[in-house]
């Protein structure tokens, strides 16, 4: 078989092998079940919530839950303005970076506080290393936040009668000294001896071969990369993200970012199964996932290893595939499979430009982060699916005739209605954000005509990719769009404030409120949530929703690009 | 939410000391033993610092192995793309004028000998590879350039190819900077 095929099996195979025990052992963390890494952490936990005056014994009921989660995160804002801001004159500036503008800043702190990571800046310039450093920060705190809120979300599920739901605190340490940080410590090091650089010394200069001065940027980049690709966070520490020879020097490096990407999204799933004491049910809901990823993942790949038939069609052979924006050393299979995980995660880092996919790719990409819950975001991904159950539970309930039930609570209409808002959101953000776009532009083209680096219909999918990354949370961008405007900062800032947000507030408020309600034992006539026939079920559900609402837009951008070129 | 400001405080401050100083530090302690000290890995000639080995650097002359466009003109201090959409007609003009002028230079060879990797701008703009079809069309011209047998060009691109990683997984491509450091040596 052909090597660049091996290589995206094995990144999988590989995934898979990490992700099932990793997932039982997150379920025995946020149970508080005894673990082999007990001997070392639980004094390093103990030290830390007696500084911090948490006590994780004391639990919380949903409510407390997210008036935790808004004021950290409140916190967490506030502190990344003021350092993004200032950071032209504060220290770790060695190549004498500027301080950011407002809105840049504004959009920046909520792109990372939101575990989004779009960036509207390239990291070379725009950034110093105190300033990467706060971003690392933000990407571990802010995942460890989505999977404390996550874990709320797993024991409310739990077959009892409870308003409590565990201690948000706890969650959220145990998710960083046990999860996040162990395993980012071995992969930093693991890319260090890859060639990936850690060093605070600024540029370096060189004369090359041909007789050229080169600077060359350099920085902590080991330790931001292992966090980035295991948070599902994806803001790199250059502009160019992992195509950079530095961030990801070879196939082994991108072997290990990749398979980052969908590790802890995967295991999440593992470990609900684990904490409920439900493994069918977590089976059925990998299953449903892995057929979406799969449905966007093969076509891709085939797209991009067929190449470009613009390209094509001057009498060039594209024996690698479609390769601009691609990186040799990764090749055309490896970027597509990259592409699709990035973007059905939330993660968004990238190891090729998204902006140069063949049409069809790129509408993979899109649908990945429109659907967003194929795999999903760390915790939010599952947030996010737990929804479209919430409605697949309700309707094929209404369609046999039984009362609508999930883990034997009763969904009624206060659950239906939050659950429809939340389904809906989405769509309005990515559609509405997007509209807004399109209008000024198509009314004034001269004024915003840096805005599309592509024309056409191209150019209308850079819109579309933008508002449909911020909404997702994801943070790849066709990053052709010129993207560093007041329009486009606030705008996005305020989509992925909103997205990342209310879609964490409403599945915890169902299944806080599901959680007090009295739990009907299971009975002949209960509605199986198990089976494969739900999990077609929930299939139908996401594709009706997702796919269709987005279709109208599809069509305008890469399907109508795609037809343009095989006319 | 008046309750919650205190201990979120605190967790934020202890989350800085753990992520950032702690962790950073003790990958920084560790890059010590790392190639290079973790200040990435050059090359040298005669002692002096000829390039990073795994950052791709502009050769656009006939006497050297030329790499790949870059949207970024090889700067290693601004990588990026060209996000250039695929049907975009002006950038299809751009990889038409690759093709000329890669034919103008290559006199003797054919458009559908090019290899993709040659007239598209790489994702970082840093690529520091092409694919071993890549060097081998370019070998005769190098050849007349440098007054070299065209045997023992090829002999360097079978050195200097680099497989799949265990023979398996990727793909197969050759590292054109020290290639070129490679045939300034020959004689």
């Amino acid at each position: 078989m052909n090597t660049e095929i091996m290589g995206i099996a094995l990144m999988f195979i590989v995934t898979l092998v990490l992700a099932i025990p990793l997932g039982r052992y997150i379920g025995k963390v946020y149970s508080g079940h005894a673990t082999w890494l007990d001997f070392i952490l639980n004094p390093v936990d103990k030290m830390l919530f007696k500084i911090s005056g948490v006590k994780p014994e004391k639990e919380m009921n949903w409510k407390e839950h997210l008036v935790a989660l808004l004021t950290i995160n409140l916190i967490w804002f506030l502190l990344s303005m003021l350092i993004l801001m200032t950071q032209g004159s504060l220290p770790l500036n060695p190549d004498g970076n500027p301080s950011m503008t407002a809105d840049l800043a504004f959009n920046t702190s909520i792109s990372f506080i939101s575990n989004t990571n779009l960036q509207h800046y390239s990291g070379e310039s725009g950034v110093s290393y105190l300033g990467q450093l706060v971003l690392m920060l933000f990407q571990f705190i802010s995942a460890a936040a989505g999977m404390a809120i996550c874990a709320a979300v797993f024991v409310a599920m739990k077959e009892k009668v409870t308003e409590k739901i565990g201690n948000f605190y706890n969650f959220f340490i145990k998710s960083l000294t046990r999860i996040l940080l162990p395993i980012s410590l071995i992969v930093a090091i693991l890319l260090l001896f890859s060639g990936t650089p850690m060093t605070f010394k600024g540029k370096d200069q060189f004369i090359s071969v041909q007789g050229d001065t080169v600077n060359v940027s350099r920085g902590p980049v080991a330790a931001m990369v292992a966090i980035k690709q295991l948070g599902t966070n994806g803001g790199g520490f250059f502009g160019a993200n992992s195509s950079h020879p530095l961030e990801n020097p070879n196939y082994f490096t991108n072997i290990i970012e990749n398979v980052l990407i969908l590790l802890i999204p995967i295991a999440m799933i593992f470990a609900l199964g684990y904490m409920i004491n439900k493994k069918r049910f977590a089976w059925m809901v990998f299953s449903v996932m892995l057929i979406g990823f799969l449905l966007f993942l093969i076509p891709s790949v085939y797209f991009e290893l067929k190449g470009n038939s613009s390209i094509a069609n001057m009498g060039i052979t594209q024996s690698m595939g479609s390769m601009e924006g691609k990186e040799v050393r990764f090749g055309s299979a490896a970027s597509a499979y990259w592409g699709i995980t990035t973007t059905v995660t939330s993660n968004g880092s990238v190891n090729a430009m998204h902006d140069s996919f063949t049409p069809l790719t790129g509408m993979f990409a899109m649908l990945g982060m429109m659907v967003n819950a194929f795999f999903g975001g760390v915790g939010v991904g599952f947030l996010n699916f737990y929804i479209f159950i919430i409605i697949a539970v309700f309707i094929s309930g209404l369609m046999v005739g039984r009362t609508p039930e999930f883990m034997g609570k009763k969904i009624e209409a206060k659950e239906m209605k939050i659950a429809a808002i939340i389904a809906l959101l989405h769509p309005f953000l990515i559609l509405v954000g997007t509209a807004l776009a399109s209008h000024l532009f198509s009314h004034n083209p001269t004024a915003y005509a840096s805005w599309l680096n592509n024309p056409g219909n191209h150019g209308f999918s850079e819109m579309l990719y933008e508002y449909t990354s911020s909404s997702a949370n994801n943070g790849s961008g066709f990053e052709g769009l010129g993207d560093n405007t007041a329009w486009w900062n606030i705008s996005c800032g305020i989509v992925m404030l909103l997205a990342r947000f209310l879609p964490i507030i409403g599945p915890v408020a169902i299944a806080g409120i599901l959680a007090q309600k009295k739990h009907t034992p299971e009975t002949a006539g209960t509605l199986k949530t198990d089976t494969g026939t739900f999990g077609i079920m929930v299939l139908a559900v996401i594709f009706i929703i997702a796919a269709l609402s987005f279709f109208p837009a599809l069509s305008l951008g890469p399907i109508s690009e795609y037809f343009s070129q095989h006319a | 939410m008046k309750k919650h400001i205190l201990p979120a405080l605190k967790i934020t401050a202890l989350s800085i000391a753990i992520c950032c100083i702690i962790y950073s530090l003790l990958i920084l302690a560790i890059a010590q033993a790392a190639p290079n000290k973790g200040e990435g890995q050059t090359i040298l000639v005669n002692g002096q610092v000829k390039g990073y080995l795994c950052e791709g650097q502009s050769f656009t002359r006939d006497n050297y192995f030329n790499g790949r466009p870059s949207a970024a003109g090889y700067n290693a201090a601004g990588s990026s793309g060209s996000n250039k959409g695929p049907s975009n007609p002006d950038y299809l003009k751009d990889v038409q004028a690759r093709v000329d002028s890669f034919l103008v230079h290559n006199p003797g060879k054919i458009k559908s000998e090019i290899p993709s990797e040659l007239i598209t701008a790489s994702g970082s703009g840093l690529d520091p590879d092409i694919s071993i079809q890549g060097a081998m069309i370019q070998v005769e011209r190098i050849a007349k350039a440098r007054n070299l047998s065209v045997e023992k060009i090829n002999e360097l691109i079978i050195q200097h190819k680099e497989k799949p990683l265990g023979g398996l997984f990727g793909t197969e491509k050759i590292n054109v900077l020290r290639l070129n450091i490679a045939l300034d040596t020959l004689k």
